[in-house]
């Protein structure tokens, strides 16, 4: 009631004021009906209408429209079987018996002595030898325009369309953290379920991860039941029966899709990496066996599939060489190229990229370089195939084209995206497309030929985060897995996953005119560093020389200082104003020898700006 | 008679023809140069296919009919010539 007060702008307040004696208190309260009270009325004001303007006439929007409501409707999955017919024979009137001889031969003679039969099978097979004829002469069906390939001058955009999905059977969805194509055929399609958020995974989360059939997208073909989710998974390119994979503890298992769900062999927990193995990638040997794994606790490992129980080798990421864990740099990706055997590269959680030979004589050795350009892990690492001396690197919000030659930094680069970038990898097929996904669950499709400063394509292929990509070798097929567990299939467009006119040569073009600025760039600033470098060393050869005369008291030394610095400072000023008066008279080349000469006078300044500096540090330290 | 024997043996010498099926209404193989399975599989199948091209063309347009059907695949040709109470099926590799 107050404020309605207010408004009024009275100042009454209304109060209720109950009374009672000490000695009352907490005594039971009595009560007792009366009839209603008036308490306050409060009159309508008239000046106050003043206040207010009539408003006539007032709009009212109404429709004369069918009331209508959206709803959408999905109809349950059909699932669908295959299933086969036999044929009998059918069609027989009641009294011929299909199964005797004499009746259906004795029926087919009837049959054939009908005039309508006669005359319906002439005319058939007069229009049937007109056809056979036809195509005998001519493929009637050839292909004309083959020929022409002007038609390819118009391309089509680029584009991509699902083709399908696949859901995580479980109740309790998992992050898609890994996809590994069959290497033969690329029908099937192994992912890799876990939940990589610390902490997040709840008690009854499945451990298992799956095989799909690209076919079916129902139900999994197989189910991988490791000891704890799988990271990382990889089919053997030599044996497309048999599959690695990483697991959340730091285990590497091993499956054999004949044997059955459980892994075939197990790595032993001591030796094992002690943090998820984030990648794990098989290598060329004689016996197709071996592979190695990377994790976040600063190892790489490698691995003979035959004898899990210990590792063959062992990694310490540690820059300082000294194979200290503590020191390490946690791995979060992994590259290897089967040309290359005996490198293989890195990505830290640091955001350096390490570039590792294996066949090193000394384990402080192994790390042969370092590439500094991320600010958070690097996610993803991969040569490009066409051209294996460049590579992209994926993390914090950018992607990155790098050239093995330059360490300082990436020869090609995105703009920082609104979101984070989770994984790339270059198309098998063109040398100049690249794909990443990030954690708004846009796919982007790259062509550093057609445009650098944005992506060609970009698809927004789920709500939730896209964690992982991997594209079939055909390059058409795309998979890429989502936070939610579901793992989506894309096919590309033609343009997208066809080798153009000229690609490589125009792709090896750009790669080298990119390579060359950086080197030139870090020619340009080595020459910097070292001039700065002769330049405090001169003046530091200067203050020695000073010193030398002898113990100086401090006073003194800053009474020398100040004196210089002013007589610096004077000679520039008259430097100056002659300048002035040489300008009124006239006179370019005598300028341009000023000019110099300002410069080498204003170096002198600074120099003994520099002295003076170190003479107040000395005093003062 | 000696007529549709004559228009079969001429079908048959034609390059590439497999064999040759006569077919009444209901499904029943008159006449075949095949074996009996074979005979009884394509009768089954095709049979239907007809009926429902032929519907498919009727339900689109009353007054129009099915004259032939020609199924060309990857490894032959199935062309059907469709009549009121007959069909005639040959199967033929083309040479090319």
């Amino acid at each position: 009631m107050p404020h309605c007060l207010q408004c009024i702008n009275l100042i009454m307040e209304i109060v209720h004021v109950y009374v009672r004696r000490r000695g009352d208190f907490g005594r039971q309260s009595h009560f007792s009906d009366r009839p209603a009270e008036l308490l306050v009325d409060i009159g309508p004001d008239p000046p106050l209408a003043d206040g207010f303007i009539h408003r006539d006439p007032r709009d009212v929007a109404t429709q004369s429209a069918q009331e209508m409501s959206e709803h959408q409707v999905n109809t349950e999955r059909f699932e669908s079987e295959s299933r086969g017919i036999n044929h009998v024979e059918g069609g027989w009137p009641k009294d011929v018996n299909p199964q005797e001889m004499e009746q259906t031969i004795r029926f087919r003679k009837k049959v054939e002595k009908d005039e309508n039969y006669v005359t319906s099978v002439l005319q058939l097979g007069s229009v049937m030898e007109n056809c056979i004829k036809q195509n005998n002469a001519t493929d009637i069906y050839q292909d004309y325009s083959e020929d022409e390939e002007a038609a390819d001058e118009v391309q089509e955009p680029p584009a991509a369309k699902t083709v399908n999905v696949f859901r995580d059977p479980n109740e309790v969805k998992r992050t898609v953290t890994g996809l590994s194509w069959h290497p033969d055929g690329n029908r099937k399609l192994a992912g890799a379920y876990s939940c990589l958020e610390f902490q997040k995974a709840s008690k009854d989360m499945s451990f298992d991860s799956y095989i799909w059939d690209i076919e079916n997208p129902n139900r999994p073909e197989l189910t991988l039941k490791p000891v704890s989710p799988l990271v990382c998974l990889e089919y053997n390119p030599k044996d497309c029966h048999t599959l690695a994979g990483g697991c959340y503890n730091g285990q590497i298992a091993f499956w054999d899709t004949r044997r059955g769900s459980q892994p075939v062999e197990l790595s032993s927990v001591e030796q094992s990496h002690r943090d998820p193995v984030y990648k794990l990638i098989w290598m060329q040997s004689k016996t197709g066996t071996d592979a190695f794994s990377a994790s976040t606790d600063g190892q790489v490992l490698w691995w003979d599939m035959r004898r899990l129980s210990e590792p063959t080798e062992r990694l310490v990421l540690d820059l300082s060489r000294e194979g200290s864990l503590d020191a390490a740099l946690g791995a979060s990706a992994l590259e290897f190229e089967a040309t290359m055997p005996t490198k293989f590269m890195v990505g830290t959680e640091q955001g350096l990229v390490l570039s590792c030979n294996r066949k090193a004589k000394s384990p402080a050795e192994k790390i042969v370089c370092t590439f500094d350009g991320h600010h958070g892990p690097v996610y993803a690492l991969q040569r490009n195939p066409f051209f294996p001396k460049n590579f992209l690197t994926v993390g914090d919000w950018t992607a990155r084209i790098w050239s093995e030659d330059i360490k300082e930094s990436s020869i090609m680069w995105t703009r920082y995206q609104t979101s984070y970038l989770m994984d790339a990898c270059w198309s098998p097929v063109r040398p100049a497309v690249f794909f990443t996904v990030k954690m708004d669950g846009v796919l982007d499709v790259w062509d550093v030929l057609f445009k650098q400063n944005e992506p060609t394509l970009s698809i927004k292929v789920c709500d939730e985060g896209l964690y992982s990509l991997r594209l079939q070798e055909s390059g058409r097929l795309l998979a890429c897995g989502s936070r939610l567990g579901g793992a989506s299939l894309l096919e590309l467009g033609p343009s997208l996953s066809t080798l153009q006119r000229n690609e490589k040569s125009l792709v090896a073009a750009m790669f080298e005119r990119e390579t060359k600025r950086e080197k030139i760039l870090e020619a340009r600033q080595r020459e910097l560093r070292l001039k700065e470098r002769s330049r405090s060393e001169q003046s530091r050869e200067d203050d020695g020389a000073k010193e030398a005369d002898g113990q100086e008291d401090p006073e003194e030394l800053i009474a020398r200082a100040e004196a210089d610095f002013f007589s610096a400072i004077d000679a520039e000023i008259k430097r100056r104003q002659k300048e002035e008066d040489k300008h009124r008279v006239g006179g370019e080349e005598e300028e341009e020898e000023e000019e110099e000469e300002r410069a080498f006078q204003f170096e002198k300044v600074l120099k003994t700006q520099q002295c003076c500096c170190f003479y107040f540090c000395h005093f003062f330290s | 008679m000696a007529e549709v024997e004559e228009t079969l043996k001429r079908i048959q010498s034609q390059k590439g023809v497999q064999g040759i099926i006569i077919v009444n209404s209901e499904g029943i193989p008159i006449k075949t140069t095949m074996d009996n399975s074979s005979t009884v599989q394509y009768v089954g199948l095709i049979h239907q296919l007809v009926m429902k091209a032929r519907s498919t063309l009727r339900d689109l347009d009353p007054q129009n009919d099915l004259t032939f059907l020609r199924i060309r695949s990857k490894k032959n040709e199935i062309m059907i010539a469709p009549d009121k109470d007959y069909f005639l099926i040959v199967i033929q590799n083309p040479s090319d």
